[in-house]
């Protein structure tokens, strides 16, 4: 299983995709949309998780490139912000969301879920 | 009592205001009311009273006036008709010289057919005598004996002489009843002359007062120059007697004056002119009488007529008892539409003024908590992404540990990566219960949770608590207290109201919140062992501006609480005893409703 963790704060993606290669799991990270592209482009990943806000291209605007490009992909969204445009984006898209700082429990959860097919949500 | 029992029924609600001067757009109320009464009053008023006046004045000219009127007439015809009586006779007398001669009038006999001719013809002469011009009589006719009597010392006789003509003042002689007489000068061929002196009754006199038929209240007598009553009169003293009257003017009475000062009497009356004249004076009833008086032409003789005032000035005292009527009905009815009207526009100004007040201090207020909403949220989310790389990382050092031989059993390493992935989450509930209340700025009506909005609120207030050592008691009586209502605003409503209860609280105070739920509607009920709220200000506690916190409050948390509550179809009241606390209670209805318009039964 193949993961891809963008978020514009490399302290949290590092550490993140670090805990999740201790469990086994290869994550990478990118810190913006362009380098997320790119790497998605050179290999194929299983799920992304995405921050929603994003200097430049938004997490938003880069999910809708990724499930363009990639239909197989699966998405999580992290966020620090709570407005309800944050939310309804979150809702409307379909995928799970989290909320910053998040329980990396919670996250495995998520992403076990993710990848196990478990039925989601149709936005 | 009773009288301050009215005054406080229909005293306006502004009377006992305090003056706003720390809020902008209210006034003093009072003042308003005062300034506007005593001006409208004024301007209503005084014309009022200034042609009340006029007429008042000009009313009482023209009845008086028209009351003097007649006295004016009875006055000159009276004084004409005894100025005509005398004539008459004079008349008589000259008639009598001019158809006899000298020699026939002195013949014996001849006088008494002359008397009893003129006495069967025109009556009321008692005597007739011939005096020559030596002053002796030398004939006479009459009930004495007066042949020869010697007149030329006497004063009359000087007085004929001079003028031809004289008539006496009233006297009673040597017969004892008044009568007077009139003497006639007629020249004989050359140089000498004779006297016809006849004596008059003043039973003619009398006859011809009588004859004016005036009302038994009315006085009328002849008086000579002297005040010496010439005719008996009614009310004023009788015949030769000085009549009674008492002079207008500096307390001067008629009958203080001496015989010397009897020029003073006609001149005080004013009634040595012909032309009739009246004046006021006082009667010894202290009444008021009008005296119209004239002198007789020819004679020593002043007519009087003495009119009670009553009779002449009833129509004017009803008038003037009318007049005052009118006044005093109408200033009472202005000043009761003025002060019913003045005080139904000020507080109607005051309510309004109020309302106004209040909505602006509503937006404010609102303005204030979207402003610290947005502070809250921008904060929040700045803090949430540090606190994830600091989640992270503790939990990648925890990891980090967990994987390595070495350290997985270090118990104290463990322990701290924890402790620290504890407080990011303690930092976390809080900074999302920040985000949470900014969220809900915006009125969204959805499902809520009255005791996770209640716990939310607790939760705010939970440190103040732990540091003034308060006991918060949370009970949840029913299962599932959910309705539909909006978050932001129940949020605000019980952190109000909690945070009221905290005030009222002293340390260690306790505080108790029962969440009930029913059928229809979730009950919350506050209770705090406070100081309580005194039983006047209890009615006044929801209105705006209201406050016991003096500087600190600006009056208004309750009365936005209370509109909070109305807008989401609730009810909030309040139950409280002075010193042993106060008990809000807040009630929700259960079934959706943005208007407000479900009518609830918190009782049941």
């Amino acid at each position: 299983m193949k993961i891809l963790l963008v978020d514009d704060e490399i302290e949290l993606v590092s550490a993140m995709s670090e805990r999740l290669g201790l469990r086994g799991i290869e994550a990478d990270f990118a810190t913006n949309a362009i380098q997320a592209l790119q790497m998605a482009g050179e290999k194929k990943y299983d799920l992304a998780v995405l921050d929603v806000k994003m200097p430049g291209i938004s997490g938003l605007d880069l999910w809708k490139l990724l499930k363009e490009q990639y239909p197989e992909m699966k998405f999580i969204f992290l966020t620090g912000h709570t407005s309800q445009d944050d939310f309804k984006a979150g809702t409307k898209t379909g995928h799970n969301y989290l909320l910053k700082p998040i329980s990396f429990d919670a996250l495995l959860e998520r992403i076990n879920q993710s990848i196990s097919g478990s039925p989601e949500r149709e936005g | 009592m009773k009288i301050r029992n009215i005054i406080n029924k229909i005293k306006p609600r502004f009377w006992d205001e305090a003056i706003h001067q720390d809020q902008p757009g209210l006034f003093n109320y009072r003042r308003i009311w005062k300034l506007t009464v005593f001006c409208v009053s004024f301007v209503a008023i005084t014309p009022l009273m200034v042609l009340s006046f006029m007429d008042y004045n000009l009313s009482r000219k023209t009845l008086q006036a028209e009351a003097s009127f007649p006295i004016m007439r009875l006055v000159s015809n009276t004084t004409l008709n005894v100025g005509t009586f005398l004539e008459e006779k004079t008349a008589l007398l000259r008639f009598i010289v001019q158809n006899n001669n000298y020699h026939d009038l002195i013949r014996p006999g001849h006088l008494e057919k002359l008397l009893s001719d003129i006495n069967s013809s025109f009556g009321g002469f008692a005597d007739l005598g011939v005096i020559d011009s030596r002053g002796i009589q030398i004939s006479y006719t009459g009930p004495f004996d007066f042949q020869g009597k010697d007149y030329s010392m006497q004063e009359w006789f000087n007085e004929v002489v001079e003028k031809n003509l004289y008539v006496s003042e009233v006297f009673r002689g040597y017969r004892d009843e008044p009568h007077f007489v009139i003497a006639f000068k007629e020249y004989l061929p050359g140089e000498n002359w004779f006297i016809l002196r006849a004596t008059i009754d003043t039973e003619e006199f009398n006859r011809l007062l009588q004859s004016l038929n005036v009302r038994p209240s009315t006085d009328v007598f002849l008086v000579n120059k002297n005040g010496i009553l010439q005719t008996p009169s009614a009310f004023h003293g009788d015949v030769l007697e000085r009549v009674k009257i008492d002079l207008p003017g500096p307390d001067v009475k008629s009958s203080d004056l001496e015989p010397a000062d009897s020029n003073n009497f006609k001149n005080l009356l004013g009634c040595v002119s012909r032309e009739s004249s009246i004046l006021e004076i006082n009667d010894s009833k202290d009444s008021k009488k009008f005296l119209g008086c004239a002198l007789i032409n020819n004679s020593p003789f002043i007519f009087m007529v003495i009119k009670s005032q009553r009779e002449l000035m009833e129509n004017w005292w009803k008038m003037r008892m009318e007049l005052i009527g009118f006044m005093l009905i109408s200033v009472t009815s202005i000043l009761l539409v003025i002060l019913s009207a003045a005080t139904y526009l000020v507080s109607r100004i005051h309510d309004a003024d109020i309302k106004r007040a209040s909505a602006l201090h509503k937006i404010e207020h609102t303005n204030k908590m979207a402003s610290i909403g947005r502070l809250a949220a921008g904060v929040a989310h700045e803090i949430n992404n540090p606190l994830a790389i600091i989640n992270e990382k503790a939990g990648l050092l925890k990891d980090l540990f967990g994987y390595s031989e070495k350290y997985s059993k270090d118990e104290k390493l463990n322990s701290i990566a924890d402790s620290i992935i504890h407080s990011v989450e303690r930092c976390s509930a809080i900074t999302r219960r920040l985000l949470g209340f900014a969220k809900h700025v915006d009125v969204e009506w959805k499902k809520v949770r009255i005791d996770n909005v209640v716990r939310d609120v607790l939760g705010f207030l939970d440190k103040e608590a732990q540091y003034r050592e308060l006991e918060v008691n949370l009970e949840i009586d029913g299962e599932n207290p959910e309705l539909i209502s909006d978050q932001g605003q129940l949020e605000q409503v019980f952190l109000n109201i909690i945070n009221n209860a905290f005030a009222a609280v002293d340390d260690k105070g306790r505080i108790d919140v029962k969440i009930s739920t029913y059928p229809e509607h979730v009950q919350v009920r506050i209770a705090d062992n406070g100081c309580g709220i005194a039983p006047e200000n209890l009615k006044k506690i929801f209105e705006p501006f209201f406050t016991t916190k003096g500087e600190q409050g600006t009056g208004l948390g309750l009365s936005i609480t209370y509109g909070l509550v109305k807008k989401l179809g609730g009810d909030l009241s309040v139950e409280s005893e002075p010193g042993k606390g106060s008990v809000f209670t807040v009630c929700l209805s259960r079934k959706f409703n943005p208007k407000g318009t479900v009518s609830l039964d918190c009782h049941k």
